[in-house]
């Protein structure tokens, strides 16, 4: 029964993690319309500055980190996504692939593919102790940080003036471009406020996830790959049903990693067959719901994408 | 109230738009005085809209000068403009559905060019339209579509604009609450708002505006006064260009 709760506990901390990814790709969606697979090269470039500053302090070091992926959010929106404003969806998905791959390769030729390990806070990742039930205290940061996060942002996008441009934007950016809201001014807000979220998620991913110690080229790649398909599946066109998406798909790997048996044959082999079993389900939901799991309009799965 | 300033507010000199190949404006000029209700009419595809969106930035023209306070704003982003003292009320009133009454009239504040009064001038819409004040909570999307429409000029009012642009606002109103609408228009005009008014309703646009510009086949055919209203032979050798 403990280790149920622990391993459930777990899901719901890497669903906090892909929810809080989830943030940052439906924020960019919202106002650009633009699925950024790069997403997860950010966290990539965050964690790479985490890695070697650690020996720093470690205020200093999650401040680069976050200096690093900001300024790289700026980079893209300006030497990418601005020049590319009024192109079709399909262009701008293509192009987010190649600065991907572009991040990918840079990070290779500079670290080389081996990998560095990188530990943010030692103290955090150590067992909190209730009777039989032992809970990483990253486990409980993480959770909350998410709910922090989204509760944050929440008050951000219906209390102030630039979050409900934000909003008005997401929802139709030619009218709200014809009450004077600046396009380029929101979507910049929007970039960057992603980005703080994917320097976030570097900090955080190392300590939650024990196989994401180790920084590489392609660190955070899967992640963004599965968030991406929650977002859809949970419907990409509202914060609240994108970000219910990506926690969903995080605590289904969390709790399937956890609930299957990590040895023996198909399909009873967690370590093997877990993203198989995952979008196996991905395949159900979107025959069921194609209009999204979470959301209310009828749209169908390929509107949306 | 017309003022002693006699450089026209808004002036439009050899607008030329193009869609493609296909000559959508040709040489059209029009001016608005401050203070002013001025017409636009003319069958559907004449150009009325264009016009409007030539002016607010989301046509491009071909040719041709659009200025504003004699200033030039052509070429220039939508936002940039309307943050230049031009207030648009767009075809359909394309409010937004999902945020409630109140926070549509607060994204009208985006157009404003001061940020000192932005509290008054949601009062003085809130006094203009009551019914705003009342149902402010309310999604947008819930009301009625003469409270709809009331709504979009609300929002484009709350930025104080120096030119309120538009376009075809009594389209798909019974025909009281296009009356409403146009005494709404009235009760604005008293407050001292220069006023660019495309309508499909000929007759009485004309009764009602200061001078209206009948607009056919993308090319200014006549100018007409509100005396002139019940010249319905000049209207119809206008639109039909006999």
């Amino acid at each position: 029964m403990t280790e149920h709760v622990q391993t459930l506990l777990d899901a719901v901390a890497l669903g906090s993690i892909y929810g809080l990814m989830a943030i940052g790709i439906g924020l960019v969606f919202g106002v650009l319309r633009l699925v950024n697979f790069a997403y997860g090269q950010l966290v990539m470039a965050g964690a790479y500055a985490l890695a070697l500053t650690q020996d720093v302090s470690v205020v200093l070091s999650i401040a680069l980190c976050f200096a690093v992926v900001l300024a790289l959010s700026l980079a893209m929106e300006l030497a990418a996504f601005r020049p590319l404003r009024n192109a079709s969806p399909t262009t701008m998905l293509v192009a987010t692939f190649a600065i991907s791959y572009l991040l990918q390769s840079i990070a290779l030729v500079r670290f080389g593919a081996i990998g560095k390990i990188l530990v943010v806070i030692p103290q955090l990742t150590k067992p909190l102790t209730i009777g039989s039930l032992h809970v990483r205290w990253i486990t409980i940061v993480t959770i909350l940080v998410a709910a922090g996060v989204f509760a944050a942002l929440t008050l951000f996008l219906t209390r102030t003036s630039i979050g409900l441009q934000m909003r008005a934007a997401s929802i139709d950016s030619e009218t709200a471009r014809l009450l004077g809201v600046r396009a380029n001014a929101v979507i910049t807000v929007a970039v960057l406020i992603s980005g703080a979220i994917a320097a976030l998620v570097a900090v955080i991913l190392p300590m939650a996830v024990p196989e994401r110690i180790l920084v590489t080229p392609d660190y955070a790649l899967r992640e963004t790959i599965i968030v991406l398909v929650g977002v859809v599946v949970g419907g990409i066109d509202r914060l609240l049903t994108a970000t219910l998406g990506g926690f969903t798909m995080g605590f289904l790997v969390g709790a399937l990693s956890g609930f299957l048996p990590s040895s023996g044959s198909w399909p009873f082999t967690s370590s093997v067959y877990l993203d198989s079993a995952v979008f196996m389900l991905v395949i159900v939901v979107l025959l069921l719901r194609p209009e999204g799991l979470f959301t209310r309009s009828r749209r169908s799965v390929v509107d949306r994408v | 109230m017309p003022t002693a300033d006699a450089a026209p507010i808004l002036q439009v000199r050899g607008l030329e738009v193009r869609y493609g190949s296909v000559p959508a404006l040709r040489d059209v000029d029009l001016e608005v005085q401050r203070g002013e209700i001025v017409g636009l009419i003319g069958p559907n595809g004449a150009g009325k809209s264009t016009t409007l969106q030539a002016i607010v930035g989301t046509v491009r023209a071909s040719a041709g000068e659009i200025l504003l306070g004699g200033v030039s704003i052509r070429g220039q982003a939508p936002e940039r403009i309307v943050r230049s003292g031009v207030g648009l009320v767009p075809e359909g009133r394309r409010i937004f559905a999902a945020l409630t009454v109140e926070e549509n009239l607060r994204l009208g504040l985006a157009g404003r060019r001061s940020k000192n009064g932005a509290h008054e001038a949601l009062e003085m819409v809130n006094e203009l339209f009551p019914v705003l004040r009342e149902s402010r909570r309310r999604h947008a999307g819930l009301l009625s579509g003469g409270q709809q429409q009331q709504l979009a000029i609300g929002r484009a009012l709350v930025a104080e604009p120096d030119v309120l642009l538009l376009d075809e606002p009594s389209l798909g109103l019974a025909p009281t609450i296009v009356d409403a609408v146009f005494e709404k228009l009235g009760a604005i005009r008293d407050r001292g708002v220069t006023i660019l008014l495309v309508e499909q309703r000929a007759q009485r646009t004309v009764a009602f505006a200061d001078r209206t510009y009948v607009l056919a086949n993308g090319e200014l055919r006549m100018t007409l006064g509100p005396g002139e209203a019940g010249d319905t032979d000049r209207m119809v050798a206008a639109y039909f260009g006999s």
